[in-house]
C-alpha cells in the first residue's frame, strides 16, 4: 500500500544512509536527516493523529515547532516513552517508535470519532451548560470526559536519561539563524563581541537555505546559495558560538532566557547512555536580537483540517530539504506570493500540481507568470468552501468570491486532489519578544503585529520584525544592527538584492462559505478543535474580551499554543465585534514557547541532589552503629541506634534509662552556633532576647529566650560569655539560618551604632554531650587535667580546656536535667573526641542516644521545645516562662507585642503538663484536648504537644497547651480519639527531679 | 428570564446551529448611582453582588472591574477547593464556602465542574506528621472529614507517589479530605455573573477604579475611566489591589502583594485522579480534566505587581514534584504564568468592616482565595448587607492585627493553598 | 530574574539576594509609650505600594549586608540601589 513519495534528494538528506522506523506498529524506511514527519509523508502517510474533542482525522499541517496536529507517543511502555511529541520535529533514528494518540483502538478506525458525529451538541462551552442533573452525578460524567481528553500517554518508569543545567554569560545572543540571524552574527562576531547563535534546528539557514529559484537574488547569486557562503564563513569566526537543536524556552526580564539544547533525542537509543540528554541553558546576555522568523497562516474554510492539508511553505520545505513529494495531485490555496514559490519549486522537481486557488483577482506577479508558463490553472478571485476525503483529502470545492470578499457567488466548481496547501500569508514569531515585556503594534497593510516597544537592551530583526520579504530584510537588517551595535558601517551595507515577490495580499480572516456558519467546520484551533463558529457563539453569548474567547472556546490553548490560529481567531472577533485589531491586543504568549521537558528544568537536582544534606562531624560514626536518621531541616540526625532486634520504641526506651541511670551521649552539633564579638555585645544580647545578661559573668553560659517582633516565642538556646566582649550563643538546629538573619537585620538596620560582629560558626564545631550520674567520671578521664568539682565547673559554666593538643570548649549545661557536659571541638576533631569518650565510658555502658530519647529526656524536665511545643502563636508567659522576661529592661524584641489587649489575657492557651489516669496510656501527639465532650460543637481548649512513655517514671507523660491551663492544675480533661476518649489530669509541666538535684549528682 | 442551561436546551438550540444563546451577561454602562459597588469583578466580587441581590434583596448593585471579569487569580490559580484548616474560625469559614460549593452548579445553573476528588496533605518530617495529625483531630472534632493516613494508605490512594523511605524527604504520612477537590475556575466567574446580571447586578468591565471618595469618614462614591459613580455603600474584593484601593481611601492594610506562579503540562490521560500537596517540598498538583498536570509553584519574597515571577520557584518546585514523582520527569511545562497574592501576616484573611464607613473589605487571601469563593461571596454580602459581621467571619476583622488576635493559619504550619 | 547591583559587591543574580520588604519604617525608640493602634502601624500595616518603592534586600549569599533598593514593582525595574543610612538618590 505504501508508495514511495522521494523526488530527488532534498538539501539535507543522506540518501546512502537507510534508517528503519516503527510508526504504528508496522516497519517504514527513511534517510538520515529526515524528521519522523517527512519520512512518513515520503511513505505517503497524512494521518498521524486525531483531533482533542472531535477525533476527527488529521495529518501533518506544517515542518516545524508549530505543528498542531502530528503528534505522537514515542517509545511506548518504555522507560523513555515521550507523549505529545511533534513528529515534524523529532528526527529519525534506527529503532525509532512512533504510535498515534488519542484514539483507540487504532488512529484508522477510532471509537472516539463519534464525537464528531455528535458535534452538533458539543458547540463551545457545552460542558458549563449541562451534566448538572442529577446533581451528584457530575463525578460520573467527569470521568467518561476525563478519558476522552488528554492527549498521549504519562510515561509510567523512573526517565534513564540525565539532565544538565548550563550558565552562560554573552555579549550578545541571536536566537535563529535564518538568513537575518546569520546576518547578525557575522556583523556582532566580527565586532569582537561575545556572541552566541542559537537555532531550534539542526542546521543553519533558516527557510533560505534551499531558496535556489533565480527569482531571489543576492548579489547575483541565488539566495540559498549566498547564505550557505555565509554561514561557512562565519563558522571560522572566534567570538562565535553556534548551538544547533537549541530552541529557546523563555524570555525573562533583565536579559534572563532559559534554552534546551537537544543533545541526544536524534541518537538510536543505545547510544545514549549515560550521555546528557538535554541541557537547559540559562542564558544571560547584555544584549539579544531575536530573528525567530514568521509562520506561515492558514486559512479559514470548511473542512480545513483533513489530512493532505498542509500549510504551503511546509509543501516547499517538505520537497526542497526532504525531497519529498506531499501528493501526486496537489493544489495549492493562496492569498498571497508565496504559494507560487512553492509552485515553482514543486515544478522544478516534477512534481504535479493541479490548480491554484488565489482569492485576489487581479495580480501583477512575475512568479505567476512563471507558474502560469507551465500551464497550471490559477483561479483568481476563488476561494475553497469546502473538501471532502475523511482520512485524506480527495476534492475541493471553491467557489468565485463577491467583490468585497464577504459572499460566494456562482457555481461551484469540484477539483480532485490528494494534498492541498494553503497560504494565508505570514504572522511574525513575536511570542518570545512579548514575554520579555516588549508592547506590539498592529500594521494594517498586512494584518501583522510586529514589534513596538522594547523592555529590555534587545532588538528584533528579519521577519519576526515584519520585514517579511527578501529585499526589506536584506536592506534593514545592516541598518537595525548599525544601530543597535553602535557601528559605522556593517560587510552587508551595500548588499545587491532582488526578488520577484509581489507583496499584495487579499486577508481575509474567515472566508464565506455558500453554507450558513453553523453548518460548517472550519478550524481555527486544529488541535483543540475550535471553530469559527464557536468563537461567534462566544461573541453572542457575552465573551467579549480575547482572553474569555479563548478561554471559552480554548482556542490556543493546545501544546502549540495556538501559534497557526491565533491571528485568525482574534480577526474573526474584530470584525464580529467591529473593534480594531490593535486595540483588541492579543492574548498574552506565556513561556515557554515550546513545551519543555520537566527533566530538562530540573536538571541534575533530582534523587540526593533535590536538596543536598548537612552531616556532622560524627555522621559516618552513627552510620557504622546502624543509626537511624531523622531529617532536621537540612540535617540528618541521628535518631535512635537500634540494637539486634529492637524496634524504634525499645531502642528509645533503653537509651533514654542509660541517660539517666549512667552514663548517655549525643551528638549536638547540629545546634546553631553565632559567635558574638564587640564592645557592645551585652547590649545585643539584651536587646533581642527577653531576659537580661549585663551582669553575666565571664566564663559563664544563660539559657535565652528569644521573641518575633510579634511577641511569639522564635528561638531557643544557651550562650556563654567567653570574655568582656565575647559570647557564643546557641540556636535551635532548624532555627540557626534564620536566628543568625535575624540579628543580622536588626544589627544593620535598627542598631548600626553597636559595636557588634555576627558570625555563623555551625560548622566550624562538633558538640559532643554527654549526660547522666557517670559523666563527670567519663569526662575525668577525657580531660584529666581539669578540674570538675562544681567549686571550680559549677553548672551553667565554661572552660576552655585542652585534650591532648586539641583545644575545646567545655560547657557545662543541660537539657536533659542530669549532670551533663557538652564539649565543643573543631570539627575535625569531632569524631575522635566522640570515640574517646565513648572509649572512657565503656566502664558505665555510655549509651549513645538520638534526638527521639533526647526529646523524652527533656521533657521529662518539662523544657519545651521550640516549634514542637510552641507554633508561633505561644508567647512566653504562655509557656509560664514569666521568670524569663525580664520586668526592668526598657525594651526587647516582641516586648511590646506582649502587652497588646488579645496577648495579655489571662485565658490563652498555656503549657501544662498531662499524665493520663492509665498509666500505660501514651497520647498521640497532635491529640485535641477538650473538658466536655458532650456539648456540640465540642469545644477545643488545646492539644497535646509532646507525649512519651517514660522509663524513668513508669509511666505516660505528656506536654500541652490548654486554654486557662495555668489554673487548671489538677483538673481533669478529656482526650478525644476516633473511637475512645482518654482522661488526663494537668499537672506540672516537670514531672522529674522537680528540686534540680540531680544536675549537680 | 434567562433560558435555563441542561441537555434540552442544549439539544433544542442544536437545531438553530447554536444562533439564539443568549447573552450570559449584558455589558451596560454604569449608572449615576448603586446601592453597593462592589469593586473587583473575579470570584469573591461576583459571588458577593450575586449573594447580595439573592439573600439581602438588595436591587441596585454595580460590579466594576478594571479588565476583564475572572481575570485575575480566579482565572490564574490551580483550584484546589479543601476546607481542613486547623483553628476554629478558619474551619468555620471554609467548610461554609465548601458546602456551598457542593450545590453550587444548580444554585446557579451553571457547572462549575466542583469534582470531589480529594484532596491529600503530605508529612514529610516528624513534626509535620505531629501537625498533620493536630490537624486532623481538630478537623474531626469541628466536623469536617479528614482522615490520617500511613505511608502505606498514601500509595493505595495515589499510586504514583513514591513512597520509598530512600529519597531525600521520604512521604512519613499524609492527610486526606475526601469531599475536597477542584473546580473549573472560569466557570466560577462566569457562572456567578451569569447569575448576578439575572438577578439585575450590572456587570461593568473595563473600568478602572481612580479614586474613591469620601466625605470625612463616610464614602460618596467612586471615580472610574467609565465616570463617577455614586454609592454610599463599596466592598472591595480586589485581591493583588486590594492596597492600591485602600490607599485611595487613604487606609493602610497590613498585606503584601506578592507573585506566585503556577504551570501546567501538556494534556495526558487520567494518570493522577486526586489532589496532592506537599508543604514541606513544597509540591502541588492535580490533573484537570482536559488532561493538564496542575501544578503550584511558591511565591517570591518580593512585592510585585509584575504578574511575573522567579525562575527559581519554578525549578524549585519541579525539583520537588520529580522527587515524589520520577516517572513525571519526561512530561513537558505547556504554559507558565503569574498572579499577585496578597498576603496577611497571619495567613488568614481580611472580611471586614473599616474605620470608613460604608467601605468594605475583602482581601488577604493569599494563595487561597478560589477555594472560599462562593463562602467569601455570601459572608462578605452579610457583612455589607448588615453592616455588621456574620459570626463566620467575625474573626477575619481588621481590628485583629491591633489586639493581637490572629488567625494563625502559618504558625499552625497548614500553609493556605 | 533580576539583577541587583549591590553597592558591596556590584551587580549579581538576583537569587543571591533575600528580599527584605518595605524600607525605612523604623522601629519606635520608645514601644511602650504606643498605643496598640500605633504599635500595629509599626508591626504589620504596609504601603504594598505599585510603583515606585523603596525596600530592602539583603545579599544573603554573598556579603551579607542589607541595603535599600529603588524598584517600580509595577515592573520590576529597578531604579537606584543606596546603602542603609543613605537618603534614597531618586524621589
Amino acid at each position: 500500500m505504501t508508495k514511495n513519495l522521494r523526488v530527488k534528494i532534498g538539501k539535507t538528506i543522506d540518501e546512502t544512509y537507510r534508517i528503519s522506523f516503527k510508526f504504528n506498529g508496522s516497519t517504514y524506511y527513511g534517510f538520515k536527516g529526515d524528521t519522523l514527519a517527512s519520512a512518513l509523508l515520503a511513505n505517503n502517510i497524512h494521518l498521524v493523529g486525531r483531533s482533542f474533542k472531535y477525533h476527527r482525522p488529521r495529518g501533518i499541517m506544517t515542518a516545524g515547532s508549530e505543528e498542531p496536529n502530528a503528534i505522537v507517543q514515542l517509545h511506548d511502555n518504555s522507560s523513555r516513552t515521550e507523549p505529545n511529541v511533534r513528529a515534524t520535529e523529532i528526527e529519525i533514528y534506527e529503532d525509532l517508535e512512533a504510535s498515534s494518540q488519542n484514539c483507540w483502538p487504532s488512529v484508522n478506525f477510532d471509537v472516539g470519532g463519534i464525537n464528531n458525529i455528535l458535534s452538533p451538541l458539543l458547540p463551545a462551552g457545552f460542558y458549563y451548560k449541562t451534566f448538572m442533573w442529577p446533581a451528584s452525578f457530575w463525578e460520573k460524567y467527569e470521568y467518561f470526559i476525563r478519558r476522552s481528553a488528554g492527549l498521549g500517554k504519562s510515561p509510567t518508569k523512573p526517565d534513564p536519561d540525565i539532565y544538565e543545567h548550563e550558565y552562560i554569560h554573552c555579549d550578545v545572543l541571536i536566537i535563529g539563524a535564518g538568513i537575518s540571524g546569520i546576518i547578525a552574527a557575522k556583523i556582532a562576531a566580527k565586532k569582537g563581541l561575545k556572541t552566541l547563535l542559537v537555532d531550534e534546528k539542526p542546521n543553519l539557514g533558516g527557510s533560505t537555505i534551499y531558496q535556489n529559484s533565480d527569482h531571489f537574488k543576492i548579489n547575483n547569486q541565488n539566495s540559498g546559495s549566498w547564505l550557505e557562503k555565509e554561514i561557512n564563513e562565519i563558522k571560522k569566526l572566534k567570538n562565535l558560538e553556534i548551538r544547533t537543536r537549541t530552541s529557546v524556552a523563555a524570555y525573562h526580564g533583565y536579559n534572563f532566557l532559559l534554552a534546551r539544547e537537544n543533545l541526544t533525542d536524534h541518537l538510536p537509543i543505545d547510544q545514549r547512555k549515560d550521555k546528557t540528554r538535554h541541557k537547559l541553558l540559562k542564558i544571560r546576555a547584555n544584549k539579544v536580537i531575536t530573528a525567530t522568523g514568521s509562520i506561515e497562516r492558514p486559512m479559514i474554510f470548511d473542512n480545513n483540517d483533513r489530512p493532505g492539508i498542509l500549510l504551503s511553505s511546509a509543501i516547499k520545505k517538505y520537497a526542497d530539504y526532504f525531497g519529498v513529494a506531499c501528493g501526486e495531485k496537489n493544489i495549492l490555496f493562496t492569498n498571497n506570493d508565496s504559494a507560487y514559490e512553492t509552485a515553482i519549486s514543486l515544478i522544478q522537481k516534477g512534481i504535479n500540481i493541479e490548480a491554484i486557488i488565489d482569492n485576489r483577482e487581479e495580480i501583477n506577479s512575475k512568479l505567476i507568470y512563471e507558474v502560469e508558463k507551465s500551464n497550471i490553472k490559477v483561479f483568481k478571485g476563488f476561494t475553497i468552501v469546502n473538501t471532502n476525503g475523511y482520512k485524506r483529502i480527495n476534492k475541493v470545492s471553491l467557489m468565485k468570491l463577491s467583490k468585497d470578499g464577504q459572499k460566494v457567488i456562482g457555481s461551484k466548481i469540484n477539483l480532485s486532489c490528494d494534498c492541498l496547501g494553503i497560504s494565508g500569508g505570514w504572522t511574525p514569531a513575536v511570542h518570545l519578544f512579548t514575554q520579555s515585556g516588549g508592547k506590539l503594534k498592529f500594521r494594517e497593510k498586512d494584518q501583522v503585529f510586529i514589534p513596538n516597544k522594547y523592555s529590555s537592551d534587545q532588538i528584533s530583526i528579519g521577519s519576526c520584525n515584519g520585514d517579511l520579504t527578501l529585499e526589506d530584510i536584506i536592506k534593514n537588517t545592516p541598518k537595525y544592527l548599525r544601530e543597535f551595535l553602535n557601528l559605522k558601517k556593517t560587510d552587508y551595507d551595500n548588499t545587491e538584492v532582488f526578488s520577484s515577490e509581489n507583496q499584495s495580499k487579499r486577508n481575509i480572516w474567515l472566508l464565506p462559505s455558500d453554507k450558513i456558519l453553523g453548518k460548517t467546520k472550519s478550524f481555527v484551533d486544529y488541535q483543540n478543535d475550535a471553530t469559527a463558529k464557536d468563537i461567534k457563539l462566544a461573541l453572542r453569548e457575552g465573551f467579549r474580551s480575547i482572553e474569555h474567547v479563548k478561554r471559552y472556546t480554548t482556542t490556543g490553548m493546545g501544546t502549540d499554543q495556538g501559534k497557526l490560529g491565533n491571528m485568525h481567531a482574534l480577526g474573526i472577533i474584530s470584525e464580529t465585534a467591529g473593534a480594531k485589531m490593535g486595540e483588541l491586543g492579543t492574548t498574552t504568549f506565556r513561556p515557554p514557547y515550546t513545551p519543555l521537558t520537566f527533566g530538562t528544568i530540573v536538571g541534575r537536582n533530582v534523587g540526593e541532589y533535590f536538596d543536598a544534606f548537612r552531616k556532622t562531624p560524627i555522621h559516618d560514626w552513627h552510620v557504622d552503629n546502624k543509626a537511624d536518621f531523622e531529617n532536621v531541616g537540612q540535617w540528618k540526625r541521628a535518631w535512635y541506634y537500634p540494637k539486634d532486634n529492637e524496634d524504634m520504641n525499645q531502642a528509645v526506651q533503653r537509651e533514654s534509662k542509660a541517660a539517666r541511670e549512667s552514663a548517655g551521649i549525643l551528638d549536638a552539633s547540629t545546634l546553631g552556633k553565632i559567635d558574638i564579638q564587640g564592645t557592645d555585645a551585652s547590649e545585643f544580647l539584651n536587646r533581642v532576647y527577653t531576659n537580661a545578661w549585663s551582669k553575666l559573668a565571664i566564663g559563664k553560659c544563660r539559657y535565652g529566650l528569644m521573641l518575633n517582633e510579634d511577641g511569639m516565642v522564635y528561638d531557643d538556646g544557651v550562650t556563654t560569655r567567653l570574655g568582656e566582649n565575647h559570647y557564643i550563643m546557641t540556636t535551635t538546629t532548624g532555627g540557626a539560618a534564620n536566628v543568625m538573619g535575624k540579628l543580622e537585620d536588626y544589627l544593620q538596620t535598627e542598631w548600626p551604632e553597636l559595636d557588634v560582629y555576627l558570625t555563623s560558626v555551625t560548622d566550624h564545631y562538633a558538640t559532643v554531650s554527654v549526660c547522666g550520674p557517670n559523666s563527670k567520671k567519663i569526662i575525668s578521664k577525657v580531660i584529666p587535667n581539669l578540674d570538675l568539682t562544681d567549686e571550680n565547673f559549677p553548672h551553667m559554666s565554661f572552660k576552655n580546656v585542652n585534650i591532648g593538643k586539641i583545644n575545646c570548649r567545655v560547657m557545662r549545661i543541660s537539657f536533659t536535667g542530669e549532670h551533663s557536659y557538652e564539649i565543643n571541638v573543631q570539627a575535625n576533631y569531632g569524631k575522635s573526641v566522640w570515640e574517646k569518650c565513648m572509649q572512657a565510658g565503656k566502664d558505665y555502658n555510655i549509651t549513645p542516644y538520638g534526638t527521639e530519647a533526647m526529646h523524652l529526656l527533656r521533657a521529662e524536665k518539662g523544657f519545651i521545645i521550640v516549634g514542637q511545643d510552641t507554633d508561633a502563636t505561644m508567647t512566653p508567659i504562655d509557656l509560664q516562662m514569666n521568670w524569663i522576661v525580664s520586668k526592668k529592661k526598657y525594651d526587647f524584641i516582641g516586648k511590646r507585642s506582649l502587652y497588646r489587649s488579645d496577648t495579655s489575657r489571662e485565658d490563652r492557651k498555656q503549657l501544662v503538663g498531662l499524665l493520663t489516669d492509665n498509666p500505660d496510656e501514651v497520647l498521640e501527639e497532635g491529640a485535641q484536648i477538650v473538658a466536655n465532650v458532650n456539648k456540640s460543637p465540642i469545644e477545643m481548649l488545646g492539644h497535646v504537644t509532646s507525649s512519651y512513655y517514660s522509663p524513668n517514671l513508669k509511666k505516660s507523660i505528656a506536654l500541652g497547651v490548654v486554654k486557662g491551663g495555668k489554673n487548671m492544675m489538677g483538673q481533669k480533661l478529656i482526650i478525644p480519639m476516633e473511637k475512645k476518649n482518654i482522661n488526663v489530669t494537668v499537672s506540672d509541666p516537670v514531672f522529674l527531679d522537680k528540686e534540680n538535684k540531680r544536675l549537680n549528682a | 428570564m434567562k433560558n435555563k442551561y441542561s441537555i434540552f436546551s442544549l439539544i433544542k438550540n442544536a437545531f438553530s446551529y447554536h444562533e439564539n444563546w443568549q447573552k450570559a451577561w449584558k455589558d451596560p454602562l454604569p449608572k449615576k448611582e448603586y446601592d453597593v459597588i462592589i469593586i473587583g469583578g473575579g470570584g469573591h466580587g461576583l459571588a458577593t453582588a450575586y449573594y447580595l441581590a439573592k439573600k439581602h434583596n438588595t436591587k441596585n448593585i454595580a460590579v466594576v472591574e478594571k479588565g476583564w471579569i475572572g481575570g485575575g487569580n480566579t482565572g490564574r490559580n490551580t483550584t484546589i477547593i479543601r476546607s481542613n484548616y486547623l483553628w476554629d474560625a478558619s474551619a468555620g469559614l471554609y467548610d461554609h464556602a465548601l458546602k456551598l460549593w457542593e450545590g453550587l452548579s444548580q444554585e446557579i445553573n451553571y457547572n462549575v465542574m466542583f469534582s470531589q476528588r480529594g484532596v491529600m496533605n503530605l508529612a514529610h518530617n516528624l513534626q509535620d506528621v505531629r501537625d498533620l495529625k493536630r490537624r486532623t483531630h481538630a478537623n474531626r472534632l469541628n466536623g469536617i472529614d479528614a482522615v490520617y493516613l500511613s505511608t502505606k494508605e498514601v500509595k493505595k490512594f495515589c499510586p504514583i507517589i513514591n513512597t520509598s523511605p530512600d529519597i531525600r524527604y521520604p512521604v512519613l504520612g499524609g492527610t486526606l479530605q475526601r469531599r475536597a477537590g477542584t473546580a473549573r475556575h472560569d466557570a466560577v466567574a462566569w457562572g456567578y455573573a451569569r447569575a448576578a446580571d439575572e438577578m439585575g447586578v450590572d456587570i461593568i468591565q473595563n473600568c478602572e477604579v481612580k479614586n474613591i471618595k469620601r466625605k470625612g469618614d463616610v464614602v460618596e462614591g467612586i471615580e472610574t475611566t467609565k465616570g463617577f459613580i455614586k454609592t454610599n455603600k463599596i466592598g472591595v474584593a480586589a485581591a493583588g489591589h486590594s492596597s492600591v484601593l485602600a490607599n485611595m481611601a487613604g487606609l493602610k492594610l497590613p498585606l503584601e502583594s506578592k507573585p506566585l506562579q503556577a504551570l501546567v503540562s501538556e494534556p495526558i490521560k487520567p494518570i493522577i485522579d486526586t489532589v496532592v500537596m506537599s508543604n514541606a517540598v513544597h509540591a502541588y498538583v492535580s490533573q484537570s480534566d482536559k488532561g493538564e498536570l496542575v501544578i503550584g509553584a511558591g511565591t517570591d519574597d518580593y512585592v510585585s505587581y509584575s504578574q511575573k515571577g522567579s525562575h527559581d520557584i519554578v525549578e524549585g518546585t519541579l525539583n520537588a514534584i520529580l522527587e515524589l514523582y520520577p516517572i513525571f520527569s519526561r512530561m513537558k511545562m505547556l504554559r507558565q504564568w503569574g498572579g499577585i497574592v496578597d498576603i496577611c501576616p497571619d495567613a488568614s484573611p481580611i472580611i471586614s468592616k473599616t474605620s470608613i464607613k460604608g467601605l468594605y473589605f475583602n482581601c488577604g487571601w493569599g494563595t487561597g482565595g478560589f477555594k472560599a469563593t462562593p463562602g467569601s461571596g455570601d459572608l462578605f454580602a452579610h457583612t455589607i448587607a448588615n453592616d455588621e459581621p456574620h459570626k463566620l467571619n467575625a474573626a477575619f476583622n481588621i481590628n485583629r492585627f491591633v489586639s493581637g488576635d490572629l488567625v494563625d493559619e502559618h504558625g499552625a504550619a497548614a500553609v493556605a493553598h | 530574574m533580576f539583577i541587583i547591583k549591590c553597592p558591596f559587591c556590584g551587580e549579581r543574580e538576583q537569587s543571591e539576594f533575600k528580599a527584605g520588604g518595605e524600607a525605612h519604617i523604623i522601629r519606635p525608640k520608645q514601644p511602650t509609650e504606643l498605643s496598640d493602634d500605633q504599635w500595629a502601624e509599626y508591626l504589620f500595616m504596609r504601603k504594598n505600594i505599585k510603583g515606585i518603592q523603596f525596600e530592602r534586600w539583603n545579599h544573603v549569599h554573598g556579603c551579607r549586608k542589607w541595603f535599600n533598593v529603588v524598584r517600580d514593582t509595577s515592573n520590576d525595574e529597578i531604579k537606584a540601589v543606596y546603602k542603609m543610612g543613605e537618603k534614597p538618590p531618586v524621589q
